[in-house]
């Protein structure tokens, strides 16, 4: 079908895969960081939304390689995993999933911390006097009032995780099933003068990237003429 | 039942709040003082919006705040209404409205829909968005929302200031409905004192965040340095019932021994209203003057002669009911009808108005 080898429809699954997986986990992750960035402005609050935007600016072999050095079989945490009885996070899927969700993290904390800022404390503080505790003010008004927010935030976490692959190649090599995303394969069938293979799926992903983007900026767009 | 405060509160160096009181709940009690004086602050630590360490607040058994125990706001049962608009904007007028009655326990409803609803007059706008309410509708509705968790205690914060007048006005009788009908105690901020005048049983006068004093409205009407009448100056107000309209279709306020004619729209009512007389428009006469264009004079007793500006004395009259009516006039006029305590004189009344 759409004459893509075998081969290219396992780097499509691993891909979907690692997309949905990071944007689920950052979703989660996201928006309790998000909420407490958007409270104030004191001195942690700054450094930590520093630390969310280094991906920004990091070339991502930096990210990649401090990763492998730590993950791998010889850093911190690659060692402790292995001591545990577990494997070591190098040139496997959950660790190129745990340098998504750094990757990707300024993608779904920026976009729902402009969000929670822009709804202000007063739908709250209302929905609190009137009995609601926390979770149910989330369900209830939050959700609801940021909603956007958060279908900004989980479409540029899925598109950025799909255009990652500097961070993956330095840490998860191109392991086919595992660690072979589209990224990677595009750039193995260049490297393999496969140059019909590479344009089929250069041109997939560039019209995949050109759709989620007009999607967020409508939303966006909808969003500033419903606030105006 | 009373509320028991001790709150100190910093921010930088400039401003503090610091209070250690015990607030009586009966009725409405306003929290009254220029802008900046702390007043809001009290009203979020009351509600436990604002949490300060160290401070204590208790209802009446009720522990709210005291060491390290913090009861968070949605579980105190205070209703809230705030100075702008407050209805979220997702949810539909009847939404909104119910929004805290279907989170209230079936055990702890005193107050329900059908009975609000007709207290603040929105039977006819449940279906609409909030987009299609006016501001006062939706202040209305606003109170009707806080109302309907049965709160034991419903806090306003200036719920009036962010209305233009005349829908001040279309609000006040409600307000006044709500505080007499609902049985639930208010605390209520504010800095106008026509509101104090119209709602309030007591008054806690606050000043560069500490409380100055408390006093019932009457007490706080009958001194002439009241911070009431700061801005624009003495006025009395006269509790009494209003009757039917005679043939010309002016209406009697108040007994036989003080009865005064008005010009009123407001329903021949079983619970006694409010009249408010400033202090300018009332003049003294030693006799009562027949041929004169103002129609209500009453006869009264001189209690006290205050001072209050280079030329001007409050004169403090106790009315045929027992009540306290203040006059302002000259210098030169108490020396020439050698005005003394204790004298019989008519008050001439030139305008009053009806605080519904």
């Amino acid at each position: 079908m759409l004459g893509l080898s075998p081969a290219d429809w396992q780097a499509i699954e691993v891909t979907l895969r690692l997309c949905l997986y990071t944007t689920l986990i950052l979703l989660v992750i996201a928006t309790p960081l998000a909420w407490w960035l958007a409270q104030g402005r004191s001195r942690t609050r700054v450094v930590v939304q520093a630390i969310v935007a280094l991906p920004l600016v990091l070339p991502p072999t930096v990210l990649g390689f401090y990763l492998l050095v730590t993950l791998g079989p010889h850093g911190f945490v690659g060692r402790t995993l292995e001591n545990m009885g577990l494997e070591h996070l190098a040139f496997s899927f959950e660790g190129i999933l745990f340098a998504s969700v750094l990757y990707s993290m300024p993608f779904a904390v920026q976009p729902l911390c402009e969000a929670f800022s822009n709804l202000g404390r007063r739908p709250v503080e209302v929905a609190s006097s009137l009995g609601a505790g926390a979770l149910d003010r989330f369900r209830s008004v939050i959700f609801p009032l940021t909603r956007g927010g958060f279908v900004v935030a989980a479409t540029l976490t899925f598109a950025h995780t799909l255009g990652e692959f500097g961070v993956i190649l330095m840490l998860g090599g191109s392991i086919p099933g595992e660690t072979k995303v589209l990224s990677i394969l595009i750039y193995d069938h260049t490297e393999a003068m496969n140059y019909a293979a590479a344009h089929r799926l250069s041109l997939m992903l560039l019209i995949f990237a050109f759709i989620t983007l007009f999607i967020v900026y409508s939303i966006n767009r909808r969003f500033q003429v419903a606030r105006a | 039942m009373t509320l028991h405060i001790q709150a100190l509160l910093r921010h930088g160096d400039d401003f503090q709040l610091q209070v250690d009181t015990e607030l009586p709940l009966q009725g409405v009690t306003a929290l009254f003082g220029r802008s900046g004086c702390g007043k809001t602050t009290l009203l979020r630590i009351i509600a436990g919006l604002e949490r300060v360490p160290g401070a204590t607040l208790r209802f009446g058994e009720q522990i709210w705040q005291q060491g390290r125990s913090f009861v968070p706001l949605h579980r105190r049962r205070i209703g809230l209404v705030f100075q702008e608009d407050s209805l979220l904007p997702h949810l539909s007028a009847r939404d909104n409205l119910l929004y805290g009655y279907r989170r209230t326990p079936a055990a702890l409803r005193r107050l329900h829909p059908p009975e609000v609803c007709a207290m603040l007059d929105i039977e006819g706008l449940l279906e609409r968005r909030i987009d299609q309410l006016s501001g006062g509708q939706r202040q209305r509705f606003a109170l009707g929302r806080a109302l309907l968790i049965s709160p034991q205690l419903l806090l306003l914060d200036e719920p009036l200031s962010a209305l233009d007048t005349q829908t001040k006005r279309e609000i006040m009788p409600f307000l006044s409905r709500m505080a007499a009908q609902s049985g639930v105690p208010i605390i209520m901020v504010t800095h106008a004192p026509d509101e104090v005048e119209r709602l309030a049983d007591r008054i806690v006068f606050m000043r560069d965040g500490q409380i100055e004093c408390i006093e019932s409205l009457g007490a706080a009407l009958a001194r002439h340095d009241s911070p009431l009448f700061a801005d624009e100056g003495a006025a009395s107000v006269l509790h009494g019932m209003l009757g039917e309209a005679a043939a010309d279709g002016l209406r009697p306020f108040g007994p036989a021994e003080a009865r005064l004619w008005l010009s009123a729209a407001a329903p021949v009512g079983t619970r006694p209203q409010r009249l408010q007389i400033r202090a300018q428009d009332v003049s003294l006469a030693l006799d009562d003057p027949q041929r004169i264009s103002i129609q209500n004079h009453l006869k009264v007793t001189i209690e006290r002669i205050d001072p209050i500006k280079l030329q001007h004395v409050l004169v403090a009259c106790r009315t045929g009911d027992g009540q306290l009516l203040l006059a302002e006039i000259t210098r030169r006029a108490t020396q020439q009808l050698q005005l003394a305590p204790g004298q019989s004189v008519f008050a001439l009344i030139k305008s009053v108005a009806l605080l519904e």
